[in-house]
């Protein structure tokens, strides 16, 4: 398990500066736009009950549901 | 302050009008309840919610929506995260066959009657409308029977007459917002053009679904315009969405529509429209939690989306199935669509 570097919502870096509002958005209405590892675009596949969202260098990762 | 005589109260005027006769608000009338004072939000609601089971009926119409091209678009249209044209950080997806099937398997589990397959595009291309061809075939294959919608953008008579041949019952094709605001809001098109797709959708035989963004910046006026311009188009279904602030969209930093606002929108949106399904779709978790949502259930709403968006979550659809539990909401069948 690697720490996450990047915010996922905002693409951002979770030390800097706050990111409360994206945390939010995470928990109640988007699936991760950006790869907490790398910042890169993720391709994100939304589904009635889960989502998928693949880097294209630290591959797919999926809801939990 | 007492009202003078001669000024009829607008809920009174509805309960005549429309609970009675089934006859739609006007535009002036619609204004007029989008301009009540808070505390006579309730009144309002138990009024549409009358409104609603007398011409409607008790059941509550559930679906499930799949993206099946996300992002991409090359329209304009300035709420939309899967607009080519912003800095959104929505890319490109195909979904497989395999994933649509599935897709409608978990829509159906739900106890769902609709399910609507939606692309991100200006219009159908081939491609496209072959990707939606097999992947109704493999619906079927799979022994699904529910109900299938199409969100392809606008069409031509030929790509029209395609969709009735391959079975889809029913379009969506929202007008978004007021003719007088659309502008505002999509400069790569216009309100007219969507106009003319619905018609050919109606002409054709399809059910008509048509809806919109509530908080994209229009006055209370161009509301009630609206609601009166859906009214004229005599959609069977109305989605009502409330704005989601997407990142790099040109409307990232509008607010989310205030619950009680979006409330008063509802029970508007149902004294306008007695007959028609009222879907609530997205944004609502943002705009009212879940205590609003069962509040928008008891206020004129009588279908919901489960499960997820396009783009965005909502919450699990059980939660959903629960609250209609809850509220004593028999969810609508398949033999009642029939
Ligand atoms: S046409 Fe549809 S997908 Fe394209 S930008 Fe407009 S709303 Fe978004
Ligand atoms: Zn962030
Ligand atoms: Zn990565």
């Amino acid at each position: 398990m690697t720490t996450a570097v990047y915010c996922a919502f905002c693409g951002k870096e979770e030390a800097d500066g706050d990111h409360a509002f994206c945390r939010q958005r995470l928990s109640m209405i988007d699936p991760p736009r950006y790869c907490p590892e790398c910042a890169r675009r993720m391709v994100v596949q939304v589904t009635p009950d889960g989502w998928t969202a693949r880097c294209s260098r630290h591959g797919e990762t999926a809801s939990a549901r | 302050m007492t009202a003078a005589p001669e000024q009829i109260d607008v809920l009174d005027e509805a309960r005549e009008q429309v609970l009675e006769r089934g006859v739609g608000l006007t535009e002036a009338q619609v204004l007029k309840v989008l301009e009540l004072p808070e505390d006579r939000i309730p009144e309002l609601l138990a009024l549409a919610h009358e409104v609603r089971e007398r011409w409607c009926g008790p059941e509550v119409e559930v679906e499930g929506i799949v993206s099946l091209k996300t992002g991409g678009c090359p329209e304009d249209c300035h709420f939309c995260s899967q607009s080519g044209q912003f800095p959104s950080p929505v890319r490109s997806a195909w979904l497989d066959i395999p994933g649509l099937v599935r897709a409608a398997r978990q829509t159906r589990d739900t106890g769902a009657t609709e399910f609507c397959i939606v692309a991100a595009v200006r219009g159908p291309d081939k491609r496209l409308l072959s990707q939606v061809r097999d992947g109704i075939k493999a619906i079927r294959a799979d022994g699904n029977d529910i109900q299938i919608a199409c969100s392809l953008g606008m069409l031509t008579q030929e790509q029209v007459d395609e969709l009735v041949a391959m079975g889809v019952h029913r379009y969506n094709h929202n007008l978004e917002t007021a003719r007088s605001h659309f502008p505002e809001v999509v400069t790569t098109h216009s309100w007219e053009e969507r106009w003319d797709t619905l018609r050919m959708i109606r002409d054709a035989g399809m059910e008509v679904c048509c809806g919109g963004i509530i908080g994209m910046g229009e006055t209370l006026a161009q509301r009630a315009e609206f609601a009166v311009q859906l009214a004229e188009l005599e959609p069977d279904e109305v989605p009502l969405n409330f704005l989601i602030p997407n990142p790099g969209t040109p409307y990232e930093n509008y607010p989310v529509v205030e619950g009680a606002e979006a409330l008063r929108t509802v029970g508007a949106f149902r004294l306008a429209l007695p007959r028609t399904i009222l879907r609530f779709a997205g944004g609502r978790e943002l705009t009212f939690g879940d205590l609003g949502a069962k509040q928008g259930m008891l206020g004129g709403i009588n279908a919901i989306i489960v499960g997820n968006y396009l783009t965005n979550l909502g919450r699990p659809a059980q939660q959903d199935l629960d609250m209609l539990e809850e509220l004593s909401m028999p969810i609508k069948a398949l033999s009642q669509t029939l």
